[in-house]
């Protein structure tokens, strides 16, 4: 197993690297993801634009690229804050107990209540289209799965005898959750995470896709899918290529997801990533 | 004991549904300004401001707001619709059956392949078919919806013209939209199935039964298959729920007049109330589907009905 865990990991972090670095050079290589050229409106890939051109004439090479480093950001930052949210609320419940618990657990009760990309498309459609509202939405809900793991993980710790040798020597509660519990929690958490970020990404298009992530003329692959649609039949390049970028990158982050679970042996029911 | 469990279950939910409704309350007061000046637009005349101020309940003190909508919400009075001029609780009705009709053909569809697909791997670990259902099923997760769904439309419905575009008709018309919204899942289960049935084919109980002469059709489907169907019902349940928001998506693309595409809708009119009803009508559908879920699972495996 751990051989192929090897090989999956690598081969997902590839693909994800390429595409950081693809969007992170995109300025140097590509022309303006911005730059209309209404005379040239959905024209078929040819030279100077490999990919072809959308319904206003941008190059869709550069508008794939700008969305790379959209879904990534975006995907990064729900998962930075949704960790920190979940891992904060949840070891302070598993470590507290008590009432604290139980609020948080009917909390989480609640909002799990809820098909995900609900409340994330209700939520958009309240905060209103942005980048920064989808990051808010999709952590608003992102938060719970990382909780539940570190509430988990550390209420089945703190019994142990090295929690008790560390309070003995006089570690405070907020050092021994950080010091003492949470790396022990590390790999199931990073685990989830890599889940996470892909969901996080789909979600992201998904909003997008039906006008509630990013406002135009952002380069988003659900907006340009959307965007795609009407002209079909006579451009599926539009549509096509922005949907590949989107399905290689949630791929690659579930080989890796996959790969590191092999590797460090973690029991967790596998994530689910598309919902529709 | 499986009904006092079963009534333990359905005291739970108490807090749960109080929980979703408080949710969808809260959304009026999640916009950012005022929520009626944004639904009529700042040209609205004054009267027409305070009537629905008024019909809202927003001049109110907020307590009583929660009360107001907490008592008519339980008698299924979620107000009116501005932009289609109707109870928002007769518009979301309306549509409904349309989205069970389209996941519940995507369940169908999902569960139908997943387990002979699923089980014919199981059967074969390392195969051609069990490769080829394990890279289908890698694959089919990472395929979303928006952008399958337009591409079968393009090949079966533009270029052969085999399959209507849009709409919601006879069976043809389903087709396209419940395999857009089931690919999914069926990744989900068929990676399921399969892990579930090897891990039930390596058990004593089939051992025994194999021993003991029994056919080996009757070893796979009466000792592994169906003790490998327990985890199965679980997420098949979890999954089911989850087709009512891929549903959203899916009937926008279809043009399919169900509650997804109510919900857009609703968010393209800014009207707040419709959005509420949306929202509470799936979440419903979503906790009573899981509910239902749990207690099946716990009246088909013996362990759980003693167990709290």
């Amino acid at each position: 197993m751990r051989a192929r865990g090897l090989g999956a990991v690598a081969a997902g972090a590839a693909v994800l690297l390429l595409l950081a670095l693809a969007g992170a050079v995109a300025p140097l290589l590509v022309p303006d993801p911005y730059a209309t050229d209404l005379g040239a409106r959905l024209a078929a890939p040819h030279a100077g634009h490999a990919l072809g051109q959308d319904s206003l004439g941008r190059d869709v090479l550069a508008r794939v690229l700008h969305g790379a480093r959209i879904s990534l950001a975006v995907g990064a930052a729900v998962v930075a804050l949704s960790l920190l949210v979940g891992v904060t609320v949840g070891a302070a419940a598993g470590y507290l107990g008590g009432w604290f618990d139980e609020a948080v657990a009917r909390v989480i009760d609640v909002l799990l209540a809820f098909p995900g990309l609900l409340l994330a498309i209700a939520l958009a459609a309240v905060l209103g289209p942005s980048l920064g509202n989808v990051v808010l939405a999709l952590s608003l809900l992102g938060w719970t799965g990382y909780a539940r793991l570190a509430r988990a993980e550390v209420a089945a710790l703190r019994q142990r005898e090295f929690v008790e040798a560390a309070r003995a020597l006089g570690a405070g509660p907020g050092r021994i959750v950080a010091r003492h519990l949470l790396p022990l929690a590390a790999p199931v958490l990073l685990v989830q995470a890599t889940f996470g970020m892909a969901g996080a990404i789909v979600a992201e298009s998904s909003l997008s896709f039906l006008g509630l992530g990013a406002p135009p003329p952002l380069a988003s692959w659900g907006a340009m899918i959307d965007e795609g649609r009407p002209f079909l039949l006579v451009a599926p390049h539009v549509v096509v290529w922005p949907g590949i970028a989107l399905a290689a990158t949630v791929l690659a982050l579930q080989l890796v997801g996959d790969g590191l679970r092999d590797l460090l042996d973690v029991r967790s029911p596998r994530q689910q990533v598309v919902t529709s | 004991m499986t009904g006092s469990l079963g009534a333990r279950r359905l005291v739970l939910l108490v807090p749960t549904l109080l929980g979703v409704v408080t949710l969808v309350f809260a959304f009026l007061h999640l916009v950012p300004g005022d929520p009626v000046e944004i639904m009529l637009g700042e040209s609205a005349a004054p009267a027409d401001v305070a009537a629905l101020r008024r019909d809202l309940g927003l001049d109110r003190s907020l307590p009583a707001q929660y009360a107001r909508f907490l008592l008519r919400a339980a008698h299924g009075d979620l107000g009116q619709s501005i932009a289609f001029r109707t109870s928002v609780a007769r518009a979301v009705a309306g549509r409904y059956p349309a989205t069970l009709e389209l996941a519940g053909a995507a369940f169908v569809l999902a569960l139908g392949l997943a387990l002979p697909l699923g089980v014919a791997a199981a059967l074969r670990p390392g195969s051609a078919l069990d490769r080829i259902a394990r890279l289908a099923s890698l694959a089919g997760a990472c395929l979303p919806g928006f952008w399958l769904g337009p591409l079968l439309i393009l090949l079966f419905s533009l270029r052969l013209g085999w399959l209507p575009v849009s709409g919601r008709g006879g069976l043809a018309h389903l087709v396209l939209p419940a395999t857009t919204l089931g690919l999914g899942m069926l990744a989900i289960l068929v990676r399921l199935v399969r892990a579930s049935m090897i891990g039930a084919l390596g058990e004593d109980y089939v051992r025994s039964a194999r021993a003991k002469g029994a056919p080996e059709w009757r070893v796979i489907t009466v000792h592994a298959l169906r003790n490998a169907l327990l985890p199965v019902t679980t997420v098949a349940g979890l999954q089911a729920g989850a087709l009512l928001a891929g549903a959203i998506i899916t009937e926008t693309i279809f043009a399919w007049p169900g509650l997804g595409r109510l919900l857009v809708q609703a968010i393209d009119a800014r009207d707040y109330p419709l959005v509420q009803g949306c929202v509470l009508a799936i979440g419903l559908t979503y906790v009573g589907v899981n509910t239902a879920t749990d207690l099946l699972h716990r009246a088909i495996d013996p362990r759980l009905r003693d167990a709290r």
